[in-house]
Order: C-alpha cells, then structure tokens, then sequence
C-alpha cells in the first residue's frame, strides 16, 4: 500500500518533469505525424518506447545491487547537476536574459524541415519520420527515465513516482489527441523552475545521506531546503533583473549621450 | 555512429550546460565529502553547510551570467 502523503514529493516532482518531457516530445511526434503520416509516427514513437522498457529492465535491477550510501551519493550527484543545471536556466529566462522554450515555433521549424523530401517518399515506410520520433521519444524518454529512477529509487518510490510519471503521459497524450497541436499553453518555465527547485532539493538531500551528514528534523529537512531553494533563485532572478536594466539604462545613456554629440555636430 | 554521438551529447546536455558551474558543483561536492563531511561534529552541520554553498553557486553563476549576457546586448546595441 502506498502511502501518498509520504510519497507526495517524488510522485509530484516525477510528475512536473516528466510534463515538461513528455511536452516536448509530444511537439515532435505531432509534427511528424502531421507532415509525414501517423503510421511512422507512431511505429517511431512505440520503437522508442520499447528501447526505453529494455533499458529500464536491464539496469532497474543492476540498481538493487548497490550499497545504500552509493546509491545514495550517486543518484543525488546526478539529481543535483540536473536540478541545479534546470534551475540556472530557468531563472535566467524568468528575468529575460534568455528566450522562453517556444513550442509553436519548434513545431513549425520542424513541421518545414520535415516537409522537404516528403514527396519523394511515399510507398515504403518513411525512415526519416519513423528515425525522427524514435529520437525524440527515446531521449525525452530517457529524462524521464532517469527523473523517476533519480526521485524514487534512493526512498523506495519506484512505483509512486512511476505512476506519477504515466499519469503526466496519459495528460499529454489526451490533451495532444484532443487539441492535435503543440501545447503551447504549459508554462514550461514556472514548471521548469519548480522541478529545477525540488530536484536540487532531492539532490542536496540525497548527497548530505550517502555522505551520511544528520539533516536537522530528518525527513522535514527536505521543506527546509526547498523552501531555502527557492529563496535563493526568487533571490537570483531580482539580481539578474537588476543587472540587465543596469546594463540597458548605461547603453541608453551612451546611445543617447552619442546621438546628443551627433546631433551638436550637425548643429556646429 | 553519428546517433550514437548525438545520444552521449544528449545525456551530457542533460547534466552540463555551462562546464565551470557544473565542476564547481562536483569539487563543492567532494570539499564536503573529503573535509568538512569528516570534520570533527561534520555530520550534524555537513548539510546546512552544503546547502549555503550550492546556493552561492547558484547566485555566483546567476550573476556572471547575467552580466555576460547583457555586456553581449549592449555590444550588440551599439
């Protein structure tokens, strides 16, 4: 039995992320199957997936084998440079300084790319499509792998955190299937921001217990360091704000104090 | 040959995006690991410790960033 108050965590962090994945990768596969047909479309995606189930399959268990603290170490080293990493970019799109993950315009890059060739390929089965959704789904895929593997396997919450993932899954395919466009509406980066927080915080947490430092209030701590995360990147993106407008109101003034001097030319 | 390439950039991708901020994590780790994680009364203020560290990485990297991104954008403005 499941205990989901304990489990609410790493099934909600699994879930966020894996949104954010399955978002992107549902982006390509519509493309594909919009431009190039649905049969290798889905014959790519379904490939991916059964790469995926083989992956997990041989190295889910290979994991049992290590000793706790390793795992622990290990899992949490990852888990805090994929946290940290996600986090960096989220804020500095939150304070402008880097353009927001636009799924429209991915689905029209690719949705022109992949209409180039696509006469020519008609009878057999077109490789291009069925290569492009294998890629995007095994590689998206393998973050969301690696997500539940990361938030579930070091507290006992596989199956939690892989319900959660699945159940992000099944969100996006509906919502694709009923809307049959890219969900351009998710806001990618406030759930960036959010999975890059509890990420770090599992990542943090994880390492000061395979390093098997005492976190004040045990399990709690977890709130703590969440809560102190976020602080920091609210923290970060007033800066990197503050920053830029810096930087923007001294070019002004140069390119106005320029075209003030221009102008005196001109006048002389 | 060349899937496989891009399947390892891909994983990379996932872990490192800028290279200083990802060591400065990993010698941060091993700091903590090798010195003050075996300090004597290291266990019970390792983690606090390790927290307020990583969160000056995040800012110091957040702020370098930044300004090279928006020196880049006046230089482009000009």
């Amino acid at each position: 039995m499941i205990n989901w108050a304990h489990a609410g965590p790493s099934a909600l962090a699994a879930f966020l992320a894996s949104l954010v994945e399955f978002v992107e990768a549902l982006t390509i596969i519509l493309a594909v199957g919009t431009v190039r047909g649905w049969r290798p479309a889905i014959i790519g995606t379904i490939a991916g997936v059964a790469l995926l189930t083989l992956l997990v399959l041989i190295f889910g268990p290979a994991l049992q084998q290590i000793p706790l603290h390793d795992l622990q170490l290990f899992i949490g080293t990852l888990l805090l440079l994929f946290g940290m990493r996600w986090l960096r970019k989220a804020i500095l799109r939150s304070a402008g300084l880097v353009g927001l993950h636009d799924e429209e315009a991915i689905y029209q890059k690719q949705t022109l790319k992949l209409s180039e060739g696509r006469e020519i390929v008609r009878e057999r089965l077109d490789m291009v499509a069925v290569a492009t959704t294998f890629k995007a789904t095994v590689l998206e895929g393998l973050e969301v792998v690696f997500i539940v593997i990361a938030v579930g396997a070091t507290g006992h919450m596989l199956v939690p955190a892989g319900l959660a993932a699945a159940a992000a899954g099944i969100v996006v395919i509906v919502l694709g299937f009923i809307l049959h466009k890219p969900l351009a509406l998710v806001p990618e980066n406030t759930l960036k921001f959010a999975v890059g927080i509890i990420l770090s915080t599992f990542g943090a947490f994880w390492i000061g217990e395979g390093l098997q430092f005492h976190w004040p209030a045990e399990d709690l701590s977890l709130l703590g360091l969440a809560c102190g995360f976020l602080i920091v990147a609210l923290l970060a993106v007033w800066l990197a704000r503050r920053i830029d407008a810096a930087f923007t109101l001294e070019t002004g003034s140069v390119t106005s104090n320029g075209a003030q001097k221009i102008e005196e030319g001109v006048h002389s | 040959m060349n899937a496989l390439r891009t399947t390892i950039e891909e994983i990379y991708g996932l872990f490192v995006d800028d290279g200083s901020y990802a060591l400065l994590i990993l010698v941060w780790l091993a700091v903590a690991a090798l010195g003050f994680g075996r300090a004597p009364g290291g266990a019970s203020w390792g983690g606090p410790v390790f927290f307020l560290g990583l969160a000056a990485l995040l800012l110091e990297n957040v702020i370098r960033s930044a300004r090279k991104i928006a020196q880049e954008r006046a230089g482009q403005s000009l």
